[in-house]
């Protein structure tokens, strides 16, 4: 990770977008920052915590969005810039915060930063939250690109604390996660200080303190559209930067773009030696749209193509503003994705938009010679797929293991509902397909507070319910106390591998240091079971013996909700920690019999830990000793104990 | 500042995820930005975990920032760490004037090794390549670095390899230099300049 505070005004840097987003907060003198891990987003606390408290700044992964969000509103009212940070769908955990804050208004300048992931990349699904700003009234800002992501981090500060409200800065995989070249800014020397001052006066008992109390909030409302009003006027006066045009006076067709859709538009333009003949709005404040320049431009052209990511947000608000746009002879042709020229799921890049705009245009382009480029894309059929796997040593791998094992014992047609993190690949092939749901955070114990409770519809199949460690903290709280309230039948399983590892192993409630390296008072999980008067369970799922005994005895209880807890940590943890492997794997040739052994391969063939390889010429499994992790979970697979595992 | 042959250039750094692919692109990126070029670096992935396809993306220009991915059959240079990854990236974005480094070293996914998926044979795999690059260097990278006393020194290789090759507008002396601010112990550091300039060796014209 880059130290992201050198005082080197105009050097320029390699940055990750998430970087110079961290880089941007720093040159606005933000001191408080608060989030959750998560893509596209997880590297910004983590980069600004890392140089957090020589620059006098406070950051910390709080337990949920929701949570983030009010403590960085906290600092706001107390006159501190702040921050909050959401990954794809953080948002949604804290809107109702946010319907309220933006009532009651902010004070020093406070930032939401949501990362979108078009595509999705690597999210469960693809959500346009820049429908989250036109909803709630808030102003919203795009960045193309690092250098935009970095400038429009800092002035989102100055247009939060100048309009009242929160500022949005939305950003996508493709900025947060690329890496390019960023010109560094001034870094501010302005003292923070902090203190609650209201101005509370009887004759505006609103003015001046946050609440959104009945009666109180008349004048809350009007008030809120008041300072998005405001925002107008703000947008007007946007750095020049961030709002354009490029292309002829009077275009054939005018592209309308913004965020990296605007990168993809420029190229494709280049592309088709068209830049004289079509032209760019590229847009960076989105909502509220600049109105005199859209209008501006929809005058110089009939015909208009909207080129964005997801959901159709400039489409309808640019057509709804040229309701009232007096046309003159001109009739605006408008294409996007209500005319099919664009798709509303996936990402886009260039070749899509070069043929929206030619399907508008006319004429053609082959990207390659096409004798050529229908071979190797034949031949590179043969690549062979790369699935979704755990790691080796990954603790959940022998945990699945086990839970078929037992359901199958069981035999009451049992299943488990997974949940957002590693486990998710439980309901695939990397975890023998046992997953039946996943959702958002948290829902699989939700999900389970419902089958847990049709024992009056002849509901008997056993449920096991699974949460990570951080999911745990994050939204399973209120599940698990419904379930247990109310009685609900399944087992409540928390994969304990004390780290949130699927993004980037960031530190938990559960932990005991912060982001900022501090000590913290861990939260045992076991001991919040407990106290609602669930029955606990600990299990290590490398002991799969033990393991399977506990959950065939879970299985046989039907007293409401159970807890079991996997404890295991991360192989990737450990391995940084321990620096080498626990046992030195190998097979002993004697007793590896291969085919004629009537397991029909069980290791390499049903267990398939990537660090288990198959030796074809001589019909025996064997270890890669590369790939494996030597957590010695094999030799208790294998019938004939011909995997042998020896201590390191 | 070096002459860029084509402005934007684009690279390909393609392989399996836990191979260090990101890595590798990350440096080239930092090079190119010391030596004055907008650089843009962005990654393609199947699962973003280990054992997945993953392929970096470089785009190069004198004087402007591209998008993060590039556009189909526009590469001009593609660094394969691994066989069928990068027939697998050449499937979408090389043409006939691509050139191309691979690292003959197959990396098995466990549906082949468990039976459920065959890997393409070797041999066929590298002849498809050399017939659709202009230019086609086997550089035996992980072998080398096993000769050098650990595989990790593969990437090191390929860096230098593709150094040797004069593609990319980047001197030895910044990636020197990134690598001395990278390997704080000054054996590893020794260590991996040995790795570079014998990775530059492999493919530099005599």
């Amino acid at each position: 990770m880059t130290d992201i505070d050198i005082h080197a005004p105009g050097r320029v840097e390699l940055l990750l977008g998430n970087e110079a987003i961290a880089r941007g907060a720093l040159e606005a003198g933000v001191g408080f920052i608060s989030g959750y891990p998560g893509t596209p987003s997880s590297e910004i606390i983590p980069t600004i915590a890392e140089i957090a408290k020589r620059n006098n700044i406070y950051a910390e992964w709080a337990a949920n969005e929701k949570v983030a969000m009010e403590a960085a509103a906290g600092a706001s009212f107390a006159g501190i810039r702040s921050m909050a940070v959401m990954k794809q769908n953080g948002i949604n955990v804290a809107l109702d915060f946010i319907g309220n804050l933006q009532m009651t208004g902010i004070k020093a300048g406070m930032v939401v930063l949501v990362a979108d992931d078009p595509g999705p990349l690597s999210s469960s699904n693809e959500e346009d939250t820049r429908i989250v700003a036109k909803w709630m009234d808030f102003p919203l800002l795009e960045p193309c690109c690092a250098q935009e992501a970095k400038d429009m981090t800092k002035w989102a500060f100055e247009v939060s604390e100048q309009c009242g409200l929160i500022c949005m800065v939305r950003t996508v995989s493709r900025i947060g996660h690329t890496r390019a070249n960023v010109k560094l800014g001034e870094l501010p020397e302005a003292e923070k200080k902090a203190y609650y001052k209201d101005t509370w006066n009887m004759y505006h008992p609103t003015k001046g303190i946050h609440c959104t109390v009945g009666g109180f909030d008349a004048g809350l409302h009007p008030g809120k559209i008041k300072k998005f009003a405001t925002v107008k006027d703000l947008f007007v006066k946007a750095p020049q930067e961030f709002n354009w045009y490029t292309g002829p006076d009077e275009p054939e067709l005018l592209i309308i773009t913004s965020g990296v859709a605007y990168t993809y538009s420029k190229e494709a333009l280049k592309m088709l030696k068209l830049e004289d003949k079509v032209g760019i709005l590229k847009l960076g404040t989105t909502w509220p749209l600049p109105e005199e320049m859209v209008e501006k431009n929809l005058r110089n052209t009939d015909k208009i193509l909207f080129v964005e990511e997801l959901e159709p947000f400039l489409e309808r608000n640019v057509m709804e503003l040229a309701a009232n746009v007096p046309s003159g002879t001109r009739h605006s042709n408008f294409h996007g994705m209500r005319s099919g020229h664009m798709r509303g799921y996936g990402d886009v890049n260039v070749d899509l938009v070069i043929d929206a705009v030619l399907k508008i245009v006319g004429g053609t382009y082959e990207p390659r010679d096409m004798t050529y480029g229908s071979e190797i894309e034949k031949l590179a059929k043969a690549a062979p797929v790369r699935p979704w796997e755990l790691c080796p040593g990954c603790p959940y791998r022998p945990f699945f293991w086990t839970v078929k094992t037992a359901l199958q014992i069981d035999g009451r047609d049992g299943f488990s509902l997974v949940d957002v993190g590693c486990y998710t690949l439980g309901a695939f092939n990397a975890g023998y397909w046992q997953g039946r749901t996943t959702h958002a955070m948290g829902s699989s114990l939700g999900v389970a507070c419902g089958l847990g409770k049709l024992q009056q519809f002849g509901f008997s199949q056993p449920i096991l319910a699974m949460v990570g460690d951080s999911t745990f903290f994050h939204a399973s709280i209120p599940a698990l106390v419904s379930g247990t309230w109310n009685n609900a039948n399944f087992i409540a399983v928390v994969m304990d591998n004390s780290a949130t590892a699927m993004t980037g192993h960031q530190p938990h409630p559960g932990l005991s240091t912060t982001v900022m390296g501090d000590t913290a008072r861990a939260i045992s999980i076991e001991a919040v079971c407990r106290s609602m008067g669930c029955r606990v369970e600990v299990c290590d799922p490398f002991d799969m013996e033990a393991t399977k005994n506990i959950i065939l005895d879970l299985l046989s209880d039907d007293s409401g909700v159970k807890v079991l807890i996997v404890r295991r940590l991360c192989e990737l943890v450990r391995a940084r920690i321990e620096k080498k492997p626990p046992f030195k794997m190998h097979v002993d040739p004697e007793k590896c019999i291969g085919e004629d052994c009537g397991c029909a391969r069980l290791c390499t063939r049903v267990f398939h830990c990537p660090g288990l390889m198959w030796d074809e010429k001589a019909g025996k499994a064997m270890i890669d000793e590369v790939m494996c992790a030597g957590c010695g979970v094999c030799a208790d697979i294998c019938p004939k104990g011909a995997i042998i595992k020896e201590a390191a | 500042m070096k002459a860029l042959p084509k402005d934007p250039l684009n690279i390909l750094v393609a392989g399996v995820g836990g191979q260090g692919n990101v890595m590798l692109a990350q440096i080239m990126g930092q090079a190119l930005v010391m030596e004055g070029f907008f650089a843009v670096v962005g990654d393609t992935f199947g699962a973003a975990q280990r054992g997945g396809s993953v392929a970096s993306h470089i785009r190069i220009s004198k004087d402007t920032e591209y998008s993060s991915i590039v556009p189909k059959g526009q590469a001009d240079f593609i660094l394969g760490m691994e066989p069928s990854e990068t027939l697998r990236v050449m499937g979408v974005y090389a043409n006939p004037n691509t050139q191309v480094i691979v690292n003959p070293r197959v990396v098995l996914p466990p549906t082949v090794i468990s039976g459920a998926d065959t890997y393409p044979d070797i041999d066929e795999v590298l002849a498809a390549i050399e017939r659709h690059s202009s230019r086609l260097w086997i550089v035996h990278a992980t072998e080398q670095a096993m000769n050098l006393g650990n595989r990790l020194y593969a990437n090191t290789i390929l860096m230098g390899a593709t150094l040797g090759t004069g593609i990319l507008p980047i001197g030895r002396d910044s990636v020197v230099e990134i690598y001395k601010e990278r390997f704080a112990d000054p054996k590893l550091y020794r260590a991996n300049i040995e790795a570079l300039d014998l990775g530059i060796s492999l493919t530099r014209e005599a």
